[in-house]
């Protein structure tokens, strides 16, 4: 009788009550794991669609206004505006790039083996 | 039809009590009218269903710690046990957007979120809060971030700027997301409203239309401020951890 109930009781069970612990510390923040899953908000493709278009536009409106910005304080008009605009048209990529290949919002670049723990 | 039936015209600013300051028109309108009401019912809210404090939670004390948990959990998900001290601000900026969507699909009332300078302040200031934390905790390290590492010093001259307007741009993909969600979802349910009187006995159909329509404009609150929620936290995180 001692026995079984050795086995239900579930703390006797060292791996499982490790696991337990493990989970525990997980959720009371003790765990210092860094945790980075950029899970994708949206899922669906209307949504994803829509944030593809955003990135993109909103990083050539930026461009647009930083070269214009510059152009009006350096009286360089139009020069800096054009350049500023196909930067900007790279960065909106770039931004698509990013978050196609799963590297969440992050600016700059991660290693591989940055993002591969991330899945 | 006269001109206030315009499908736009639910967006239009009204002063309600004028006020000038300055050379400034700091009117109160209906638009601070529903940001003002939008902070009372969320902290009577939160206040009035965690008065009693149960151990065992009725159901609006269960919605308050729901809520709670679910950007508790977004937190340490996204940024980890650092994030814990953002999260005031974070819950905060989470239940003023949920809530002010939620309140704009009141009949008759105003949806803040729909205008692009509510939504694009808001975002401003996280983004030049995120970008204060990141100096602060990284210092000048902080600029390696936009050179990234292993690029050949010929291309900076080309990734650089890149960089900077990819990071300018977070901004404003952050507040024009959330404005034109708002704004496109209440256009469209005026638009079909508009149709179900006019088309008389065939105005069922745009009045079932509108009916799901309706529902989805509701997920719609939900998800965007979720949307703007997870982005803050995403934003954080790569503040708070360069890399």
């Amino acid at each position: 009788m001692g026995r079984r109930m050795a086995d239900q009781d579930p703390n006797s069970d060292l791996e499982s009550l490790q696991k337990r612990i493990d989970s525990a510390k997980e959720s009371g923040g003790l765990s210092h794991a860094r945790k980075n899953s950029a899970e994708q908000p949206q899922k669906s493709a209307l949504a994803l669609a829509f944030r593809v278009g955003i990135e993109l536009v909103s990083a050539v409106a930026v461009g647009l206004a930083i070269g214009y910005g510059l152009d009006a304080w350096l009286d360089t008009k139009p020069w800096l505006m054009l350049v500023f605009t196909i930067l900007g048209g790279c960065a909106g990529i770039l931004n698509v790039y990013r978050m196609a290949r799963g590297f969440g919002y992050a600016a700059g670049y991660q290693t591989d083996n940055e993002t591969d723990d991330k899945t | 039809m006269a001109a206030n039936h315009s499908p736009l015209a639910q967006f239009e600013i009204k002063t309600l009590v004028p006020i000038k300051l300055g050379g400034l028109d700091v009117s109160f309108t209906n638009s601070s009218l529903l940001m003002v009401a939008t902070v009372i019912v969320v902290s009577s809210f939160l206040i009035l269903s965690m008065r009693r404090g149960a151990l065992v939670p009725g159901r609006w004390q269960s919605m308050a710690e729901l809520s709670y948990i679910f950007i508790a959990n977004l937190i340490k998900d996204t940024v980890g046990s650092e994030g814990r001290a953002y999260f005031p601000f974070i819950f905060s900026v989470f239940m003023f957007v949920l809530f002010g969507n939620l309140l704009g699909m009141v009949p008759y009332s105003f949806t803040f979120t729909s205008h692009i300078i509510v939504t694009f302040t808001m975002a401003a200031v996280i983004f030049v809060g995120v970008t204060i934390i990141a100096v602060a905790k990284h210092g000048m390290h902080f600029f390696s971030f936009f050179m990234p590492p292993g690029v050949p010093m010929l291309m900076a001259p080309l990734l650089i700027p890149i960089e900077v307007i990819s990071y300018l741009s977070r901004p404003i993909s952050l507040s024009v997301r959330l404005f034109a969600n708002m704004l496109a979802g209440h256009t469209l349910l005026k638009v079909f409203a508009g149709f179900i009187i006019s088309l008389g006995l065939f105005g069922v159909a745009p009045w079932l239309f509108v009916v799901a329509l309706t529902g989805l404009e509701i997920v719609i609150a939900f998800l965007q401020a979720f949307v703007f929620t997870i982005l803050t936290c995403l934003y954080l995180n790569d503040a708070l951890h360069l890399h």
